[in-house]
């Protein structure tokens, strides 16, 4: 059972991928997410975070086939 | 109500029109606002080439269908239109479109004001600018 995990602008070219997948047995929270996903990167302080494309905090939790999404602050418009 | 995430040149006031045209609204309308976004030549003291933007596909359009759906609540109004560019752009380029209808002015002036401020805080997209030597995420929106 896996969590698919997104990075979008700046951060995906931080992190070095667009994807991962993390085994959701060892990840209870969007903080252990980043730090599977990422082989333990320092969460840039203003990074953006959803679950299932609704805004998250670090500490929401995460469950097997949910979608976690990191991204920098929007500059849309 | 209508989203639409566009990758390619958009006319905003053509796309109003047709919107308006084809809409269930005809004749209960007192007051139309606007918004056009479009693409500066320059940002932060630099020559700015071109614009690469990028969304969330999924997230984008559910963020927007969900501030539109907040405005229609707070505000009556008949109806909102937001139209925005993804992709490579120009200067010059309309970036993005909101338009409100409603039958006084002031619901609509409101309703467009708060979907443009929440669109450029919370809507997921990103710049990328090309300069005349190299490129960068624009960092934070003005």
């Amino acid at each position: 059972m896996t969590i698919k995990v997104k990075f979008f602008a700046s951060l995906r070219e931080h992190v070095g991928h667009a994807d991962a997948e993390v085994a959701e047995n060892l990840v209870k929270t969007v903080a252990d997410v980043w730090m599977k996903a990422t082989n333990d990167m320092v969460l840039p302080e203003n990074t953006l975070m959803a679950v299932n494309m609704e805004y998250v905090e670090a500490t929401h939790g995460v469950k097997a086939d949910d979608e976690v999404a990191f991204f920098p602050p929007v500059t849309g418009g | 109500m209508l989203i639409e995430i566009k990758d390619a040149p958009f006319e905003p006031y053509q796309r109003l029109l047709e919107y308006q045209s084809e809409a269930g609204f005809a004749g209960k309308y007192g007051a139309t606002a606007v918004f056009v976004g479009s693409m500066r030549e320059f940002n932060q003291g630099d020559d700015v080439k071109g614009m690469l933007l990028e969304h969330y596909p999924g997230m984008t359009e559910k963020y927007l269908q969900k501030i539109s759906e907040e405005a229609a609540k707070k505000w009556d109004i008949l109806d909102s239109l937001i139209v925005h560019r993804i992709g490579e752009m120009l200067p010059n380029d309309p970036i993005v479109l909101v338009a409100v209808w409603s039958a006084h002015r002031a619901e609509a002036f409101d309703a467009s004001r708060y979907l443009m401020e929440e669109l450029k805080s919370r809507a997921p997209f990103w710049k990328k600018e090309s300069l005349t030597e190299d490129s960068r995420w624009v960092e934070k929106n003005t």
